[in-house]
């Protein structure tokens, strides 16, 4: 499976992080990790990256990593449009003081507008 | 994240405790609550998954224990609606980090289009009047047509972020 994982720098998204490259592992899923623009964020592209290689190097899974600018919904899109991705993997969404869960406005552009499955980690 | 928050100052409400009777001819009474979770456990075991809001009440009674633990919580504010003795709805506000707190109403379902959510959600605006809330807000799922007429009727108005789920705020006391 070729699996496109897109993260922000918020925290639904570095969960997303650790399963995905974890279930990449166990699967044997080509992987390739999408920082994208996020400026609800606590923290910045190069900060995300950072934190994507050392999972990968904790974990020893080999992806590729691309950092994205503009757009970030319709950015992930054309990337797993062109790179013929099966899946987008997306952060499920962070929830409320009163535990209520809110999906981000990426998650929300992309479920609506993605041609491939779409799967959202919680 | 900044929102945008009405003009005008919702209500008056009366705070609780009060006495009214349900379009069915009920006896309802609302108060304060602060009296540990197992009443609420009971009530929310007998909730019907359908009137789930964004993932809440939970559904096991393991989580529906964390998730009342969490909002029993000192500075949470809880509002109940009692028929015969049992809780049969519940309201709450529970602060953010900005100062500003989140509100929810839950109203179990055979006693759903009596009344009950008004007289319920009043209740807690005006007990949080009371301990001083300036801002409230919540978010509702757009097709949720009662709950958004029941929200705009007691105030609150539409912050509108363009998402999946309708945000909306209410102001309780006059802006500075």
């Amino acid at each position: 499976m070729k699996t496109l994982l897109g993260i922000g720098g918020s925290e639904d998204s570095l969960r997303a992080l650790e399963k995905a490259v974890e279930r990449a592992k166990e699967a044997g899923d080509e992987l390739t990790i999408a920082i994208v623009e996020n400026p609800d964020a606590s923290l910045s592209q190069s900060e995300v990256e950072a934190r994507a290689s050392d999972v990968l190097a904790e974990t020893g899974v080999e992806a590729d990593i691309e950092t994205l600018t503009g757009h970030p919904g319709s950015q992930l899109l054309e990337i797993a449009e062109r790179g013929s991705y099966d899946r987008i993997v997306l952060g499920g969404g962070e929830t409320s003081p009163l535990g209520k869960v809110q999906l981000g406005s990426i998650a929300e552009f992309v479920l609506l507008n993605a041609r491939t499955t779409v799967t959202l980690i919680r | 994240m900044t929102r945008e928050y009405p003009d005008d100052v919702a209500g008056p409400y009366e705070a609780p405790p009060y006495e009214f009777e349900d379009r069915e001819g009920r006896s309802i009474e609302v108060q304060r609550y602060d009296d540990g979770i197992e009443p609420l456990v009971e009530m929310y075991s007998e909730f019907d998954p359908e009137d789930r809001a964004q993932g809440i009440p939970p559904t096991n009674e393991d989580q529906i224990r964390t998730w009342l633990e969490s909002l029993t919580d000192a500075d949470a504010l809880n509002v109940i609606a009692q028929h015969d003795g049992d809780p049969i709805g519940h309201a709450m506000l529970v602060p953010d980090d900005d100062g500003s707190f989140e509100l929810a109403i839950f109203v179990l379902g055979a006693y759903q289009n009596a009344g009950i959510g008004t007289g319920l959600i009043e209740g807690l605006l005006g007990a949080g009047r009371e301990d001083g809330v300036d801002l409230v807000w919540l978010s509702v799922e757009r097709w949720n047509k009662p709950a958004t007429a029941l929200y705009r009727k007691v105030g609150f108005r539409p912050t509108d972020d363009g998402s999946f789920e309708l945000e909306m705020a209410a102001r309780l006391t006059p802006a500075e």
